[in-house]
């Protein structure tokens, strides 16, 4: 009997939540690292037991933490006792230090991004947004963080590496922040070509790598932002989220600060597909399990006001990859909600019906077994959810 | 022994209950108090001072024999009552935030 693991990172702390195959009774643990912000926690495709996690907060800054027994136990890597020195007897416990690569050979002394008011600001590590685990090698792991770079661990969280071709591309000193931060926060790994890596930037946009992260470039012709100067800019927009089928990597789609796009050249170019959503503001977007063209996403009322329009939490889905679009309801409440979906906080499993999952900022997750069609609440009263992930277990 | 008072959330992290008691060599001072803190819990690296600059955070305070020793230099001595292990050393989340 398959099961299911949601890993649930809250504004105090992460849960996990477990269920059989029917997605009907859940089990919700206590909370990990109560307290704490986790932005985000997702497991590995090559070892579901290992999960990884990114816990915060304004006081201590930030903290990685690692489980190798599927969220039962939790540590930080490198404090392991056989781990806590090197052979010069020198104390590790680097695997919370992100030092972004100022050197001329890769990081091209890149020292400053743009403020809100166009002045030059230094380059300042705030917290990692998201993890993504390789899908090959359960001690990589990819980090998104905040300002916004790309780093990489290859010994399971221990230490990190940024990819400085990233920044140091060449619009790295133009990029300025959104109004919830400059942060890197979508990280999508090819299936089919392990060098290709796609990720996204609030607000600056879309970026690939060929070459397994060593140079980059934007990739966001098409997309119009009518709230930058130019509105048609090479970088410079706020992605807020962009999703792949894993078994056609070149179609992509995005949720914009405003609209919903798709691209079927892997990024060269990109055209609307909002269609008849009621707004094409708004923050997750995720593709069915099984079927590449079945898309959804929640809108949200405006870039001012961040709940559902007319107080009624509506995931819309479009089994034509996008224009096309139809309101899910059925379990969901269609009177007084304002609550928010973030862009991190929504998921999808792998079983047959797909299942999905999506947090609330009221600190609902709710959740469908059966691609959509209908919903109810898995817990209704965590703290507010930042991120939603889902691991299909055999 | 220096005895070091940590605020809640890094007891946790560095699993440990009440008060740390730690051996300095030489001089006792915020700068030498924090290393050996941190060689004994790798863990609290970057989460009292910051990983590169080796500031303390915004958030944290250093207080001791009811003074705030937070803007004091690294490396001026600390009170003879912290070094002889009479007083802790306490570092402190400030309150703010929800």
């Amino acid at each position: 009997m398959s099961k299911v693991r949601v890993v649930v990172g809250t504004r105090k702390g992460a849960f996990i939540l477990t269920s059989d195959g029917k997605r009907q009774r859940w089990d919700v643990s206590d909370p990990h690292f109560a307290g704490w912000e986790i932005y985000h926690l997702k497991g590995s495709p090559a070892d579901p037991n290992r999960l990884y996690a990114s816990q915060s907060s304004g006081w201590f800054g930030q903290i990685i933490q690692r489980s190798d027994d599927g969220g039962k136990t939790w540590f930080t890597p490198g404090s392991k006792p056989d781990e806590l020195t090197t052979p010069e007897g020198m104390p590790k416990g680097e695997s919370n230090k992100f030092v972004y690569d100022t050197s001329p050979k890769t990081g091209k002394p890149l020292t400053t991004h743009q403020w809100y008011d166009g002045t030059p600001h230094p380059w300042e590590f705030k917290r990692v947004w998201h993890l993504e685990p390789s899908l090959t090698d359960a001690d990589t792991v990819y980090a998104g963080v905040e300002d916004a770079a790309l780093f990489r661990s290859l010994d399971g969280g221990q230490t990190w590496q940024e990819f400085a071709g990233l920044r140091g591309h060449g619009s790295g000193s133009s990029w300025q922040p959104g109004a919830g931060g400059m942060c890197l926060h979508t990280i999508l790994l090819d299936p089919s070509n392990p060098k290709k890596i796609f990720i996204a930037i609030s607000a600056a946009g879309v970026f690939r790598s060929d070459d397994a992260g060593k140079t980059w470039r934007p990739i966001n012709r098409g997309l119009k932002s009518q709230y930058i100067p130019e509105p048609n800019a090479e970088v410079g927009h706020c992605v807020h989220r962009i999703a792949m089928h894993r078994s056609r990597p070149r179609v992509l789609f995005m949720q914009k600060h405003w609209d919903v796009m798709r691209s079927d050249d892997g990024g060269e170019s990109w055209h609307e597909v909002s269609g008849n959503l009621p707004t094409d503001f708004g923050f997750p977007i995720d593709v069915h399990a099984h079927e590449p063209d079945t898309i959804y996403v929640v809108p949200i009322k405006s870039d001012s006001e961040h709940y559902p329009p007319d107080g009624k939490l509506r995931v819309y889905r479009s089994r034509t990859g996008g224009n096309e679009w139809e309101a899910l309801t059925k379990g969901l409440p269609q009177r007084d909600c304002y609550v928010n979906v973030l862009r991190d906080a929504m998921a999808v499993d792998s079983l047959d019906p797909c299942g999905l999952y999506f947090g609330t900022t009221g600190g609902q997750v709710y959740a469908s077994a059966d691609a959509g069609d209908s919903w109810a609440p898995i817990v209704r009263d965590l703290p507010a959810v930042l991120s939603v992930e889902v691991q299909t277990l055999a | 022994m220096i005895r070091v008072v940590l605020p809640a959330h890094l007891r946790t992290l560095a699993r440990v209950d009440g008060e740390v008691k730690l051996h300095v060599e030489g001089q006792v001072t915020q700068r030498s108090v924090l290393d050996a803190l941190e060689a004994r819990y790798p863990m609290l690296r970057g989460t009292v001072r910051d990983h590169v600059t080796q500031q303390r955070r915004a958030f944290v305070r250093f207080f001791a024999c009811q003074h705030d020793l937070s803007h004091e230099p690294p490396d001026a001595p600390l009170p003879d009552e912290v070094a002889t292990g009479a007083e802790p050393f306490m570092i402190v989340g400030a309150i703010a935030g929800g």
